[in-house]
């Protein structure tokens, strides 16, 4: 069973994202979303320092059966990316909240996170999803 | 009678079985504006004999004498052995092998014609081919906008020299995308890229650099620092190579300090006849770094449960059918039968039989060279080193003298008018088909056009 932390917020489209304390937002994408997309094998990340825009596409994941964009959930610039990623994509899938992370973005408005999905809302649009 | 397996009671229920009253209705979800309606150009059908006919006829209309026509289509020796193997059932008849594992023999052999191009070109990966050299460049040109990291632009920079007919197809295909291609001029003395006017280039973004090696002229360009510089200016190298020429030169992976990004180029002259403009194969290679932005089928080598050797479809989630719209390319298929030629010749000729051809096609261009030019007013328009291909200067308009020749049974070569500083120029191949009387033939009816 997917896990849905409490304290990070998701879209719809499976992407999450965390305020850190340094003010950067964390983002990833979900438990569910690894489980759907089975064995990741690849992620194209942003450059350091692109300019990113909310629900726009920033990243690719690729599994062996799908390659999904990722969007953004908040405006602003890229300030890291998990190179990691690069030889050990299955690290999404190990840990998609953890080590899995994508990239970091340093926000425009910090109030774009109030408009996610909480933990509870997202479990709900997977599950009605999976039916 | 048309060979199609099901019987109209077969399509009664196939669609009473989803729903749908006729065929035709499958389609309509289709704007009727965007459909074509009825096709009033197509003639209508004709008999198996009639067709065989005709098209006879129309073939016997190629039957001429000696080729000394290039251009892009080079006429070589293919080893019986070659179209025998290749028009077996099994790979005549083979289809994209989407099932894998029902399709083993068609993967490994695509396998073996990428592990070959990539050694050919010394680059670290092959596809598994596309429809032909133009093709090929387009999807280059479109790669690199994809892959240049360091690059924002939609510009690519082209060698002038490269083939005229590849640069407007190239025009032709990324020019919806907003894509722009700018041409480096060629000098007059050598027919090579000017170098110097590079320098006005100096710091203006483009996303990448084509190079043609040989280039149009069959003259050999300065790969190492056009390379060089390209890539010191943030651009992607892209290497356009006639395969059959890396038997004698240096493959665009070892071009300049690192190599070019993507070589590409027709196979045709690996083992596939000239044939009234077809088919073709374009091959594409690149770097590793770039691989996903590389279109088309690529097969990879893998073991199986049992640790059996495998062959899988990889990388397969770029493309059309996955990923749709935002798919690397349209292109999701392969001139399968024509890559099975080429590695059955390439497999036949080993590297010894390669070096052995294109050392021979060198030697001849260079032998009837020097026989032309020993004719009065005759010259070889450019200095420098060529491969198989060189442009001989005649005394006058080299229309004419090409049809005089033509009707005593020689194709003299590509004329090259098109542009018109070289109106007295012809474009003269001469592969390993041809012997020393052959070329002998060619000076004396030269010399009998010019006197006439």
């Amino acid at each position: 069973m997917a896990e849905f932390p409490d304290h990070i917020r998701f879209l719809d489209s499976h992407e999450w994202a965390r305020l850190e304390d340094d003010g950067t937002v964390t983002v990833g994408i979900s438990d569910y979303a690894q489980e759907e997309l089975g064995d990741v094998v690849f992620v194209e990340l942003p450059e350091l320092d692109a300019t990113v825009t909310a629900r726009e596409e920033a990243a690719v994941v690729e599994s062996v059966k799908a390659a999904s964009d990722i969007f953004a959930p908040v405006s602003g610039t890229v300030v890291a990316i998990n190179g990691l990623l690069e030889d050990t994509p299955e690290i999404v899938n190990d840990s998609p909240f953890g080590d899995g992370w994508f990239f970091k973005v340093s926000p425009t408005d910090t109030g774009e996170l109030s408009s996610m999905l909480s933990a509870a809302q997202y479990r709900k649009v997977c599950e009605e999803e999976s039916h | 009678m048309p060979f199609i397996p099901h019987t109209q009671e077969d399509e009664r229920i196939m669609l009473e079985a989803i729903g749908v009253a006729s065929s035709e209705s499958l389609f309509d979800e289709i704007p009727a504006d965007l459909r074509n309606g009825q096709l009033d150009l197509t003639p209508d059908g004709m008999s198996e004999m009639t067709m065989l006919r005709l098209m006879s006829e129309r073939a016997s209309r190629d039957e001429i004498g000696l080729n000394f026509i290039g251009a892009g289509a080079y006429e070589h020796h293919i080893p019986s052995a070659v179209w025998d193997i290749a028009s077996r059932g099994e790979f005549l008849t083979a289809y994209t092998p989407y099932q894998a594992e029902a399709s083993q023999g068609t993967l490994q052999l695509i396998y073996e014609f990428q592990t070959m191009m990539s050694r050919l070109t010394a680059m670290d990966v092959a596809n598994a081919s596309v429809y032909d050299g133009a093709t090929a460049l387009a999807e280059a040109m479109l790669m690199c906008v994809r892959a240049n990291k360091k690059s924002r632009s939609k510009r690519l920079l082209c060698a002038g020299n490269a083939h005229p007919n590849y640069i407007e197809a190239c025009r032709t295909i990324v020019a919806n995308q907003d894509i722009e291609i700018e041409t480096i001029p060629w000098q007059q003395g050598t027919g090579t890229l000017d170098l110097a006017s590079l320098d006005e280039r100096q710091g203006d973004d483009f996303a990448g650099l084509v190079i043609a090696y040989p280039n149009f002229f069959g003259g050999l360009e300065d790969v190492d620092h056009l390379t060089n510089w390209a890539h010191g200016q943030g651009m992607l190298v892209i290497g356009v190579v006639n395969p059959m020429a890396l038997g004698l030169l240096r493959p665009p992976g070892e071009w300049g300090d690192s190599g070019a990004d993507i070589a590409v180029g027709d196979g045709q002259p690996l083992g596939i006849p000239i044939a009234s403009g077809g088919p073709y194969l374009g091959y594409m290679c690149c770097r590793k770094a770039i691989v996903r932005q590389m279109p088309g089928r690529i097969v990879g080598r893998t073991t199986d449960l049992e640790g059996e050797q495998g062959f899988a479809l990889t990388l397969q989630a770029r493309e059309q059918h996955i990923r749709r719209a935002k798919a690397t390319s349209n292109i999701c298929t392969n001139q399968g039968l024509m890559a099975t030629a080429a590695s059955i010749y390439m497999s036949l000729l080993g590297d010894q039989g390669l070096r052995a051809v294109s050392t021979r096609c060198h030697a001849n261009t260079a032998l009837l060279a020097h026989k032309a030019a020993a004719l009065d007013g005759v010259s070889q328009r450019f200095s420098g080193p060529f491969f198989h291909e060189v442009v001989i200067e005649l005394p006058r308009h080299a229309k004419g003298v090409l049809a005089h020749m033509a009707n005593e049974g020689i194709l003299g070569g590509y004329y090259l008018g098109a542009d018109p500083s070289l109106e007295r120029c012809v474009l003269v191949n001469v592969t390993e088909t041809k012997t020393e009387q052959d070329l002998a033939r060619y000076v004396q009816v030269l010399a009998g056009a010019l006197a006439s």
